[in-house]
């Protein structure tokens, strides 16, 4: 292997996980508010065909991902008045607004998959984006580098601020956060329009970052595996980071195997499909069998908040 | 009678089916009704698009002597099974299923309603009231492989397949053998990517095989993404699937094949109607019109363009044939002698890969 195909590889990796990490890290921040939303992939549907016809209209990228996070805000307080303020099942409207966000983005982009857009370019200039070598750190667009710097964000916000700590008492336990007069509610609602913005910018990844074009169901089914790398990452922001990018590495490498023929090329391409979620059971089983167990996981998740019964 | 939401329903229903009532009673014949379901969505500008432009060829030829309806984003699994059987059931007479993965559900529905014709396309499973057709894209594919054989730098091609069945076998081997008579070494290496619409996946395949060298890439998938990459990092090229896809690719895309299935349509529908109907497998190509080649691209020099039309025109009059022998397979055996030309029966089953592929796992 050539250093050069070693960037090359790395280059891909990066693109193939930004859209899930992104995606996982909104998702880690509302479930550690005791909130369980599946919706994760029709939100990014949603952010995937608004990027795209914001960037195919205006041909202005940045204000393709601001409103691609903005649509997946509206998607995601669908969610949110039906499961916080309606107490509905939350597992059950998760689901629905997948459905709902796949059957709204396909109607929106009726007419649409003809076109192509442009690729959000690099952000740093030609010289160091273009080198061969160095391309591995520069040559990447600024949803990326957005994306790395959210992983520090999320990590300092839950641990080092005020505001962070609130969340996380209203995750493991509502009534006591309630009690000593914390808006339950009101903190769960910012949580999950911050989870609706990621999956927005995640889907806005789709067609700015990886495949410069909109074709319905396109994110397939990387939303779903936004979910089940919370879940692997148990609820941690730097693991989540490693999550993704293996995650990433596994999709990838199955293509790069195949494409060159080396000895990996003989696993199976059902195999390669199944490996995230083999791995995820395989850290749900590691994290159970360990002493110090379940203390990872928000203990209010998914349940709703009825502080009067 | 008050006027809620429930009375102006029922008023509301009662309007809209007075037009139908009237229709029906006027019209000389009940129109046939004309069901296709399709696995991806119309506007993917590939194969779907393909079989929904044939659909509106046949409204179009046979005006209101037929009645369609389509069904998009049909899975190939049980769903289908209840998607056929209530298309049957809402009086559909004639059901076309557009992928091969329908070909159980397609048999099995059949059976339970004898009197509905059921068409299954690039399948290989017939009975008494199933047909089968499809269209020789493999035709189109030697076109493709002769003019990557003549452009491509490094001799080396990638093949973006959706799954291992024959239709793609078919379509790699004869697009590695009509290179192989321009350049001797060419390869080809065939990367499945186990899903007909994943367009980030497809892209990512792209660059994978870009990255090792591959200087012309070719897709069985649904839609333009690899071509899209191919535009991208300025690649020698790649080929338009289903339809002309210049539009993602103006440079890269060096010419496409382009399904046209309106023809079949037609012919079916008026069949059905005539009374003439027969179970049987009907698979024309370049000839027929039914699979055509689109523009060259820019790139594409004039004595290219020749060697790919005389390519195209000999398999239009007959006098040229992809899998006429000597033909070796993968590991260098060979499987068929010269002169001998493989059957469709051969060619339907195809499982192996002929010599120049660089065979997966």
């Amino acid at each position: 292997m050539t250093p050069e195909l070693v960037v090359a590889i790395i280059v891909t990796v990066v693109g193939a996980s930004t859209p899930i990490l992104i995606a996982a890290l909104g998702e880690l921040v509302v479930e550690k508010s005791g909130v369980l939303n599946l919706g994760v992939e029709g939100m990014m549907l949603v952010g995937a065909i608004t990027a795209f016809v914001v960037a195919f209209t205006t041909g202005n990228h940045y204000l393709a991902i601001l409103l691609a996070a903005a649509a997946g805000v509206a998607t995601s307080l669908i969610f949110g008045f039906l499961t916080l303020s309606l107490s509905a099942n939350q597992t059950a409207t998760g689901l629905a607004l997948t459905i709902f966000g796949t059957g709204f983005s396909a109607l929106a982009g009726q007419g649409y998959s003809a076109r192509p857009v442009t690729l959000l370019g690099p952000l740093f200039p030609a010289e160091l984006a273009a080198h061969p070598v160095w391309r591995v750190l520069f040559g990447y667009s600024a949803l990326v580098y957005f994306s790395l710097v959210l992983v520090v964000a999320v990590w300092w916000f839950l641990k080092k601020t005020r505001a962070g700590l609130i969340l996380r008492a209203v995750g493991e336990n509502d009534l006591s956060a309630h009690s000593i007069g914390y808006s339950v509610v009101g903190v769960r609602y910012a949580a999950v329009a911050f989870g609706g913005a990621m999956a927005g910018i995640a889907g806005a990844c789709f067609p700015l970052l990886l495949t410069p074009q909109w074709a319905e169901r396109m994110t397939a089914g990387r939303g779903w595996i936004a979910v089940a790398l919370v879940v692997f990452a148990s609820w941690r922001p730097f693991r989540l980071l490693a999550g993704a990018y293996l995650f990433g590495l596994v999709m990838t490498m199955e293509l790069y195997a195949k494409a060159g023929g080396g000895p990996l090329s003989a696993i199976p391409a059902e195999l390669w499909a199944a490996m995230p979620y083999i791995a995820t059971i395989v850290v749900l089983v590691l994290i159970s069998i360990r002493r110090d167990a379940s203390t990872n996981a928000p203990a209010c998740l998914g349940k709703p908040f009825l502080p009067s019964s | 009678m008050t006027l809620n939401r429930r009375n102006l329903l029922k008023i509301g229903g009662a309007a809209a089916a007075l037009p139908l009532l009237g229709s029906r009673a006027f019209a000389q014949t009940e129109p046939l009704k004309v069901g296709f379901i399709y696995i991806g969505t119309i506007n993917d500008n590939g194969w779907n698009y393909a079989h929904n432009q044939g659909r509106l060829y046949l409204e179009e030829q046979l005006g209101d002597a037929v009645e369609t309806t389509y069904v998009e984003n049909v899975p190939e699994g049980p769903d289908c099974e209840r998607v056929l059987r209530e298309l049957a059931q809402s009086g559909h007479k004639l059901i076309f299923a557009t992928s091969f993965g329908y070909g159980d559900y397609v048999i099995k529905v059949a059976q339970q309603f004898p009197d509905v014709k059921f068409e299954h396309a690039t399948g290989y499973q017939r009975s008494e009231n199933v047909a089968t057709y499809n269209a020789r894209f493999h035709e189109g594919r030697a076109v493709c492989g002769t003019i990557a054989g003549h452009m491509s730098q490094t001799g080396k091609a990638g093949y973006i397949g959706s799954f291992p069945i024959p239709e793609v076998v078919m379509g790699i081997n004869s697009f590695v053998l009509a290179a192989r008579k321009v350049n001797p070494d060419f390869t080809i290496t065939p990367v499945y990517i186990s899903t007909w619409n994943d367009p980030a996946k497809e892209a990512d395949a792209a660059r994978a095989m870009i990255d090792q060298g591959i200087d012309i890439i070719t897709q069985h998938t649904d839609g333009p993404a690899a071509l899209q990459v191919a535009e991208e990092r300025g690649i020698v090229g790649g080929f338009g699937q289903g339809a002309d896809m210049s539009a993602f690719a103006p440079n890269a895309q060096l010419t496409s094949i382009i399904d046209n299935w309106g023809p079949h349509y037609v012919k079916t529908a008026q069949s059905v109607i005539d009374g003439t109907w027969e179970s049987k497998d009907s698979w024309p190509g370049l000839a027929e019109g039914e699979v055509q080649i689109g523009p060259y691209g820019p790139k594409v020099p004039e004595d290219v363009i020749a060697a790919a039309e005389a390519v195209k025109n000999g398999q239009i009059d007959g006098s040229f044939n992809i899998f006429t022998g000597p033909i070796n397979d993968h590991t260098g055996v060979e499987r068929v002698a010269a002169g001998v030309t493989l059957t469709d029966a051969e060619l339907l089953s195809m499982d192996w890969y002929v010599e120049g592929v660089i065979p997966p796992a």
